[in-house]
């Protein structure tokens, strides 16, 4: 497993936009399974309505992990994706 | 007269009939169905057509309000394939063996319910996301057509609240604004009317009543009000404010996408001045061509303490990559003087105009200058950005920011941090030294940009603060265009390019004197860049003269 933790810079926080495209973002590694968590709650990132539901605010840490074949890959992708969009 | 008062939410005023927006009865029955497996395919047809619908809303939302409108077209089209949503859909047909409609409308309400009961705002209001996508699936499924406006001319259209994907389907051409009983500030209807333009005012509740259908209305989105009936002082002020906003926009429409050019050919920069990441919006939706003067000082102004390079690197790197190519240029901190912080604990100075502020305060303080510099050049990776210094005067001012530019890009290459290192430097120019200094300065750096206000207060020893100096401060004193042609000169003469970003290059009746002076760009606010685009493309550089220089 792969994993990494990032800072959510976004006034908004992680709201229906970029959810959305983060879903889209997971999307591709079928069979690799990435997860968010915030707290104590850890969702399927390819999950739209439960990301949403995380209510991840500015300022909030959220972990990524990955795991499967195509783990290094994902979290280089999300890394990015979290850079660039949060 | 029968003014109700509600939240302006888009700016403008507008006449019309108003039109109630009926909304076709989606009313569910439940229904036990024996076949369950003709009901589940019943539904995926229904979800197949409506994501089909949404691609179509994102593309041509693309089209008409730009990408942002649209990705949240392509947000709802995947709430409708979204594991959750139909795994709940699934499950009430399996347990309860009823049809798609009652399934659909269960989801639909657990879900809204689960974000209007979340504690943010901003969630709480996706609510009506779910709500929205569950009816499209539901019109789909009971075979209800697309709604339209049933009217011959162009409506105030009216409503308890609208669903994006209720205003993006209608005929725009028919909508001259909007007036919702429901809806805030951050709803859907009111960022759509923004980026369309038109004026919007919504939360006028039960005020806005059905019986208006018909009626002649004005709607006005600054003051957040909806008046039928107008007397005539109310009258009198909404028509001129019409006539106004009709002139503006006249300009607005012959003007976008055109380019900043003389009749002889002269091509002009016109960029645009901004303070925040958030106004990069008004410049492009006035088409402006860069930004030649992004004030760095909200950054510091804003917080309590020094802003993180994180933080910095955000902003620029938001605004650089919002610009696309085009060159945003970003002027390092220029406090004190007019603009204190209490954090720097700067000195109490009798004189602060000739005190410790701008590029002194950064050359004495070079941490805080490298934590700007640093977050500046990360920036750059993302798109055209230049550093510009503020309040230069001599030579050596000049080397040791250029040396410190070079130490920080040393330090991202050793860090293995991407950025640009053929990023523009220029400098302001906007101390009498710097125009005396102007031919040496030149040579060190790729661009100058006149500060015109503190060129005029340090030229002519007028204080920008003080109020009662009349006409004895006059930026159009021969002594100002001077100046200005002698770093014109300066510049032109090293290779380099000179723009201005002083409230002078948005005067209209100095363009004249810009032109005959070969100014290459000149920076102004987002709203007046379609009016300075309109008198340069009808100027005539080469009869240009300089005879306002004249003493």
């Amino acid at each position: 497993m792969q994993q990494f933790t990032y800072v959510i810079n976004d006034p908004l926080g992680l709201h229906a936009r970029p959810a959305g495209l983060l879903a889209k973002a997971a999307k591709p590694y079928a069979d690799t399974v990435v997860t968010i968590t915030k707290g104590d709650k850890t969702v399927k990132a390819t999950q739209l309505m439960k990301l949403m539901s995380l209510a991840a605010k500015n300022g909030d840490e959220v972990t990524v992990a990955a795991e499967g074949p195509a783990e290094a890959e994902a979290i280089a992708a999300l890394k990015k994706f979290f850079e660039e969009n949060l | 007269m029968i003014l109700i008062q509600g939240k302006g939410v888009s700016s403008g005023v507008v006449k019309g009939k108003l039109y109630f927006y009926e909304r076709p009865d989606t009313t569910v029955v439940k229904t036990t169905v024996d076949d369950l497996e003709a009901e589940k395919a019943r539904l995926a047809e229904a979800q197949a057509k409506s994501i089909a619908q949404l691609e179509a809303l994102a593309e041509k939302c693309r089209e008409e309000a730009g990408d942002e409108s649209a990705i949240l077209f392509e947000t709802h089209a995947m709430f409708v394939e979204d594991d959750d949503y139909v795994e709940c859909i699934m499950e009430t047909l399996d347990d309860e063996q009823c049809n798609a409609e009652y399934a659909v409308e269960v989801a639909g309400e657990q879900f809204a319910q689960m974000f209007a009961a979340m504690d943010d705002a901003y969630m709480q209001a996706r609510a009506a996301d779910i709500k929205d996508v569950t009816r499209r699936i539901l019109n789909n499924l009971m075979g209800i057509p697309e709604g339209g406006i049933d009217s011959d001319e162009p409506v105030i259209l009216a409503a308890d609240d609208l669903a994006p994907s209720e205003t993006i389907q209608m005929d725009k051409s028919k909508i001259l604004g909007f007036a919702t009983q429901g809806g805030s500030g951050n709803s859907h209807t009111a960022i759509l009317a923004r980026t369309m333009g038109i004026p919007a005012v919504c939360g006028m509740g039960e005020a806005l009543k059905k019986d208006y259908h018909g009626r002649l209305a004005y709607i006005d989105g600054d003051e957040g009000t909806v008046v039928l009936d107008p007397d005539e002082l109310t009258l009198t002020a909404l028509k001129q404010k019409y006539a106004e906003q009709q002139e503006r926009k006249a300009l607005l429409e012959t003007m976008k996408g055109q380019e900043d050019v003389t009749l002889d050919g002269r091509k002009v920069n016109l960029y645009c001045n901004i303070g925040s990441p958030d106004d990069v919006n008004a410049v492009l939706a006035n088409d402006g061509q860069g930004i030649g003067l992004f004030r760095s000082e909200f950054l510091y102004l804003a917080t309590n303490d020094y802003p993180t390079e994180e933080d910095q690197f955000q902003a620029y790197k938001t605004v650089a990559a919002a610009m696309g190519g085009k060159r945003v240029i970003i002027r390092t901190l220029d406090i004190g003087a007019d603009k204190q912080v209490d954090y720097f604990q700067l000195n109490k100075e009798e004189n602060p105009a000739l005190g410790m502020r701008a590029i002194r305060i950064c050359l004495n303080r070079p941490e805080v200058f490298r934590t700007q510099l640093r977050a500046l050049y990360r920036a750059s990776a993302y798109g055209k950005i230049a550093i510009m210094f503020p309040m230069i005067t001599s030579v050596w001012e000049v080397k040791e920011c250029k040396r410190a530019c070079q130490s920080v890009m040393k330090e991202l290459a050793a860090e293995g941090i991407p950025f640009n290192p053929e990023t523009e430097i220029g400098i302001m120019i906007e101390t009498p030294a710097s125009v005396f200094m102007a031919r040496d300065l030149a040579k060190l750096v790729d661009f100058f940009s006149v500060g015109t206000n503190d060129l005029t207060q340090y030229t002519l020893a007028c204080d920008r603060q003080c109020n009662d100096l009349g006409k004895f401060f006059d930026a159009h004193h021969p002594a100002v265009l001077r100046a200005l042609k002698m770093a014109a000169d300066a510049a032109h003469e090293a290779g380099i390019w000179i723009g201005i970003c002083g409230e002078l290059g948005a005067d209209i009746e100095l363009l004249p004197t810009f032109l005959a002076m070969g100014i290459d760009e000149l920076s102004v606010s987002p709203s007046s860049v379609l009016p300075l685009r309109a008198e340069i493309r009808k100027s005539i550089a080469q009869t240009c003269t300089l005879e306002l220089l004249e003493g």
